[in-house]
C-alpha cells in the first residue's frame, strides 16, 4: 500500500475492478449455477468491498453491500438456491454498488431500497425453509467452549490489505475473547519495514459457535496464515499447566522449576525456557479460565468537568487576594504567632495556587497534531509538498491557552503553505528539496512558553512590505526601520501583500487575526525571515492566564503591578540623569544605551514628585526599556482580572487586580510599553 | 430595554446633574457607597476609573461627560449604581456615578413621551424618550446605546 495516496481515491479505483469482476462472475454463474469457485469469488468481491468500503468512509455502499452478500453467503451455505432473479438483482445492485461509491449523495434512494427489498424477499422465502436445518447444524450441544487461537499473518498481509484488527472484531463478535499480542518477531524499529506484520496473536474465545465458524473468520486469509484452533480444557487452571497444553513446554521442565519456587512463570522466563511474552499470554488465558471479572484497574487518571477547574481556579485566586490582605494587616502587627500562622498559609496557598495551575496544564503536542491533517489537506490543494515536523510537544500549557491558540496558528500555518513555500518546481530551481517543511517547536523560556513556526520558503519580501507600508501610511517614505519592525507591520489591520487573494490566504485578515489573539493572551509576537531560506515566527506566551507574580510600585497616587517575569533589575535615576529632562531620554545601564519612559509624564500626574525615582528595567526577548516610578512598593501575588470592553481602548495596560486593601491596580502590558520605548531609539536612530 | 414601546416599567430614580434619570430597576445589580476609585490613565474621561465590587474589577463611568454636565465633587449622597447591562452581545457589569439615589418606582407607559427633536441639550439617541413624575421630567437614558456607541 503506498501511504502518501489518498486512500478513499485507491479504493475507487480498486472498486471498479471488483465491480467488473463481480458482475463476470455472476453472469458466469448464471450459466453455471452449480461451479463453487465461481460462488466464492462472487461472495469475496462482495465481502471485499464491503469490508473496504467501511474501512475508507463508503459507509452508504458498505451497508448495502451487506445485505447481497448475506444473500450470497447463505448460498454457500446450501441455504439458498442460486436463481436467475436472485443474479438478476445482484447485478442490479451491483450498478447500484458503483453509483454508491462514486456519489453516495446523488445515489437513488428509492432504487437502493427497491434492491435491498428483493434482497430481502430472496432470503426470506429461504430462511423459513432452512430453519430446521440450521437447529440440526447448530452450535455442538449448546454448550460453550473455550477455544484458543493462535494465527500469525503472512508478511505481506498489510500490503494485500488484510486488516488483522478486523478478524479480531470478529473473533470478538462471538463470545468472550481475551486476545494478546506476541511482538518477539519485531525487529529493532530501524529494521523494521512498516508495511509488514511482525505481530501474531494469541486468542482464547470462549464461545457457542462450532469451530466452523472460528475457521470462517480466517477464510480469506487461510492460504498463507499460521493458524492453530484448539479446544482449552476448562480444569487447566495452573500457569503450568497451561503451558504445557499450548506446547510451550513440557510437564518435566515445569516440575522441576515449581518444585523450588511457586512463583513458575516469573522462574520459567527467568530460567529462559519461554519467553516473557508467551508467559504473559497464558497468563492471560490463566485469567480467562477463572473467569475473574477483572475490574478496572486501579484509576490513575480521572476526567473532570473543564468548569471544576475554572471554579477551583478562581476560588484559589481568592484565597491568594484574601492572603494578600491578611498579609498586609500583619504586617503591622508585632504579634510573632500570626506573623508565623500568616507565612504558613502564605506556604501554602502559593503551593495550592502552583499544583491548580499544574492540573490546568495540557502538553501541546495534543493542539500540534491537529495541524497534520490541515497540512496535508492543504499542501494537496495547493499542489505542494510539504513534510510538518514538530518537537517540543511535550511542553505544557494552560488548557484553555492551548484551545485560544488553534486558530492563531491555523492562520501562520496556513499564510506559510500559501504564501512562504514555493511550488516543487520553484524550489527545485532555487536549488532546494522539493519538499517544503514547516517545523512547529515549543519550548519553556522562563517565565514564557515560546512556540515557533519555521517554513523553509522564500521568506518575507522587504521590498513589498516597505512598499505596501509607505502606500498605506504606516511609515514615512524613505523612514528607517529595523527588519524586525518592518516585519510588524505584516500584523497591521487590512495589510496583505498577497498579489491575489487565493482561497487560503491573501484577504489581510489572517495576521491581523493573529495579532489580536496573541494580544489577548498577553503574548508576543516575533518575526524574523531570511530571503529565499524562510520565516520564524516566535510566539511568546505567558505561562498561565489566572495568575502571576508581580512588583507592586507607585506612580503618583496610583499604584500599579509589573509582571515579575519581565522584571530585571531596578536602578536609582540619579539627579543628573533625572535633570536632563529633555531631548535625551536614556540610561546607561553598564554601558548599553535603555531608552526610558517617565510613567508621571505618560500619565500626565500632579501630585509632587518623589525625590529619588526609581527606574525599572524590564524587557521582552531582547528588548529593553526602563520605567520610571517614584517608588517600588515590592512583591505582590497578582491574581489578573481583565479589563472591560469600555477599556479596550487603554493599550498600557493589559489588565487589573485587587490589592491587599482592596483596591484596584492596573497591571503594565509590558509588549506594549516596551514598542513603546522602543519608538524613542527608533528617532535617535533616525534623527 | 423595557422603556421601549413607551410601555411601563420599573425604574430606579437618580440625580446626575441637576436632571433626574430613569433606568431599568431589572438591570441594577447593587448600590454602592462611594468606594476608592483607581484612575486609569489614558482611558476616556467617561470611564475613567476602576471600582472593586466584591472581588470584580468593574469599570466606573460617568454619565454626565456624555450629557455635557456640570461635574460636581462627591457629596454625601453620591452612590454608584451597579448595573449589568449587555455590551456587544455580552454581559457587561458597570458602575455609574449618581450624585443621589431616589427611589424604585413604577414608570407609567402613558407618562412616556418621546424624545422631542429640537429643544434638546443631549444628543438624542442616548434618549429613550422623556417620563413625566407629578411636575417632574424624568429622562430616560439608553444605557446600551450610550455604551455600545463607542
Amino acid at each position: 500500500m503506498n501511504g502518501r495516496s489518498d486512500p478513499a481515491q485507491t479504493f475507487r479505483d480498486e472498486s471498479v475492478e471488483l465491480l467488473a469482476e463481480l458482475e463476470t462472475t455472476l453472469l458466469s454463474l448464471e450459466e453455471r449455477p452449480d461451479d463453487r469457485d465461481l460462488l466464492d469469488a462472487a461472495f469475496r468481491a462482495l465481502h471485499t468491498l464491503k469490508g473496504s468500503g467501511a474501512m475508507f468512509g463508503f459507509e452508504a455502499a458498505a451497508a448495502f453491500t451487506h445485505h447481497l452478500e448475506n444473500a450470497f453467503d447463505q448460498v454457500r451455505k446450501g441455504q439458498l438456491a442460486l436463481n436467475s432473479s436472485l443474479i438478476g438483482v445482484a447485478l442490479a445492485s451491483k450498478d447500484h454498488i458503483r453509483a454508491l461509491i462514486e456519489s453516495p449523495e446523488s445515489a437513488d434512494k428509492t432504487e437502493g431500497e427497491r434492491l435491498l427489498g428483493l434482497v430481502a424477499q430472496q432470503i426470506g422465502t429461504v430462511e423459513t425453509a432452512s430453519v430446521s436445518k440450521d437447529v440440526k447444524g447448530g452450535p455442538e450441544a449448546g454448550g460453550e467452549v473455550t477455544w484458543r487461537i493462535r494465527f500469525r499473518l503472512a508478511a505481506d498481509a498489510l500490503e494485500r490489505g488484510t486488516k488483522s484488527s478486523l478478524l479480531l472484531d470478529e473473533l470478538r463478535s462471538l463470545g468472550t475473547a481475551t486476545v494478546v499480542a506476541l511482538t518477539e518477531a519485531l525487529p529493532p524499529i530501524e529494521e523494521m519495514d512498516p508495511f509488514r506484520c511482525y505481530v501474531a496473536w494469541d486468542v482464547i474465545l470462549t464461545t457457542s459457535q462450532p469451530r466452523t465458524v472460528i475457521e470462517d473468520v480466517f477464510i480469506f486469509v487461510l492460504d498463507d496464515t499460521d493458524l492453530t484452533i484448539e479446544p482449552v480444557d476448562p480444569q487447566s487452571e495452573r500457569i503450568g499447566e497451561i503451558l504445557v497444553a499450548r506446547g510451550e513446554i513440557d510437564g518435566e521442565q515445569v516440575n522441576a522449576v515449581a518444585a523450588e519456587q511457586p512463583k513458575i512463570g516469573q522462574l520459567l522466563v527467568k530460567s529462559g525456557n519461554i519467553s516473557e511474552e508467551r508467559l504473559h499470554s497464558a497468563l492471560a488465558e490463566q485469567k480467562h479460565i477463572r473467569a475473574e471479572s477483572e475490574q478496572a484497574k486501579t484509576a490513575n487518571s480521572i476526567r473532570v468537568p473543564a468548569e471544576r477547574l475554572d471554579d477551583l481556579m478562581d476560588q484559589v485566586g481568592e484565597l491568594v487576594i484574601a492572603h494578600a490582605r491578611l498579609k498586609q494587616l500583619v504586617s503591622a502587627s508585632q504579634d510573632l504567632q500570626i506573623k508565623s500562622v500568616t507565612e504558613e498559609i502564605e506556604r501554602l496557598s502559593n503551593s495550592l495556587r502552583d499544583t491548580t495551575m499544574g492540573i490546568r496544564m495540557v502538553p501541546i503536542g495534543s493542539l500540534f497534531s491537529r495541524f497534520r491533517r490541515l497540512v496535508r489537506d492543504l499542501s494537496q490543494e495547493l499542489g505542494k509538498d510539504v513534510a510538518l515536523t514538530m518537537s517540543g510537544e511535550e511542553t505544557e500549557l494552560d488548557k484553555t491557552m492551548i484551545e485560544r491558540l488553534n486558530d492563531p496558528l491555523i492562520h501562520i500555518i496556513r499564510n506559510s503553505l500559501d504564501h512562504g513555500l514555493e511550488q516543487p518546481q520553484v524550489r527545485q530551481a532555487s536549488g532546494k528539496a522539493s519538499q517544503g517543511e514547516i517545523h512547529l517547536s515549543a519550548r519553556h523560556a522562563g517565565t514564557q512558553v515560546q512556540i515557533s513556526i519555521r517554513d523553509d520558503g522564500r521568506g518575507l519580501d522587504r521590498d513589498r512590505i516597505r512598499a505596501k507600508a509607505e502606500q498605506q501610511e504606516l511609515i514615512q517614505p524613505g523612514a528607517k526601520i529595523s527588519d524586525s519592525e518592518l516585519f510588524q507591520l505584516i500584523l497591521h489591520p487590512g495589510f496583505s501583500t498577497a498579489a491575489a487573494v487565493t482561497n487560503l490566504s491573501g484577504r489581510g485578515v489572517g495576521m491581523d487575526v493573529v495579532k489580536r489573539a496573541i494580544d489577548s493572551l498577553r503574548g508576543t509576537i516575533d518575526i524574523a525571515s531570511t530571503p529565499g531560506a524562510g520565516t520564524v515566527i516566535t510566539l511568546g506566551l505567558p505561562l498561565t492566564l489566572a495568575i502571576i507574580d508581580g512588583l507592586l510600585v507607585r506612580v503618583g497616587a496610583g499604584r500599579y503591578v509589573i509582571p515579575l517575569s519581565a522584571v530585571e533589575e531596578c536602578v536609582e535615576l540619579s539627579q543628573e540623569e533625572d535633570q536632563r529632562n529633555t531631548g535625551r531620554n536614556f540610561l546607561n545601564i553598564r554601558g548599553a544605551l535603555v531608552p526610558f519612559i517617565r510613567l508621571r509624564e505618560l500619565f500626565g500626574t500632579r501630585d509632587a514628585p518623589a525625590p529619588y525615582p526609581k527606574v525599572v528595567i524590564i524587557s521582552t526577548g531582547d528588548r529593553r526599556v526602563g520605567l520610571v516610578v517614584d517608588q517600588v512598593l515590592g512583591d505582590h501575588q497578582t491574581v489578573i482580572k481583565s479589563l472591560s470592553k469600555l477599556h479596550a481602548d487603554v493599550e498600557n495596560f493589559s489588565g487589573a487586580s485587587i490589592l491587599g486593601d482592596g483596591t484596584v491596580a492596573l497591571i503594565f502590558d509590558i509588549g506594549h510599553l516596551v514598542a513603546f520605548g522602543q519608538s524613542f531609539e527608533a528617532q535617535r536612530d533616525a534623527s | 430595554m423595557a422603556a421601549n414601546d413607551n410601555q411601563s416599567f420599573e425604574a430606579l430614580t437618580l440625580g446626575l446633574g441637576g436632571e433626574i434619570f430613569a433606568i431599568d430597576a431589572n438591570c441594577v445589580l447593587e448600590i454602592l457607597d462611594m468606594i476608592p476609585q483607581t484612575e486609569v490613565p489614558g482611558a476616556r474621561p467617561f470611564v475613567g476609573a476602576l471600582i472593586n465590587v466584591r472581588g470584580k474589577v468593574v469599570p466606573l463611568t460617568d454619565l454626565r461627560f456624555k450629557f455635557d454636565m456640570e461635574r460636581t465633587p462627591p457629596s454625601i449622597d453620591s452612590r454608584i449604581v451597579v448595573v449589568e447591562i449587555p455590551l456587544n452581545g455580552e454581559p457587561a457589569v458597570i458602575g455609574l456615578l449618581a450624585d443621589k439615589v431616589y427611589e424604585v418606582t413604577n414608570i407609567g407607559g402613558a407618562s412616556i413621551e418621546d424624545t422631542p427633536d429640537i429643544g434638546m441639550r443631549w444628543r438624542p439617541e442616548f434618549i429613550k424618550g422623556i417620563g413625566k413624575r407629578g411636575n417632574d421630567f424624568i429622562v430616560i437614558p439608553d444605557i446600551v446605546r450610550i455604551f455600545s456607541g463607542d
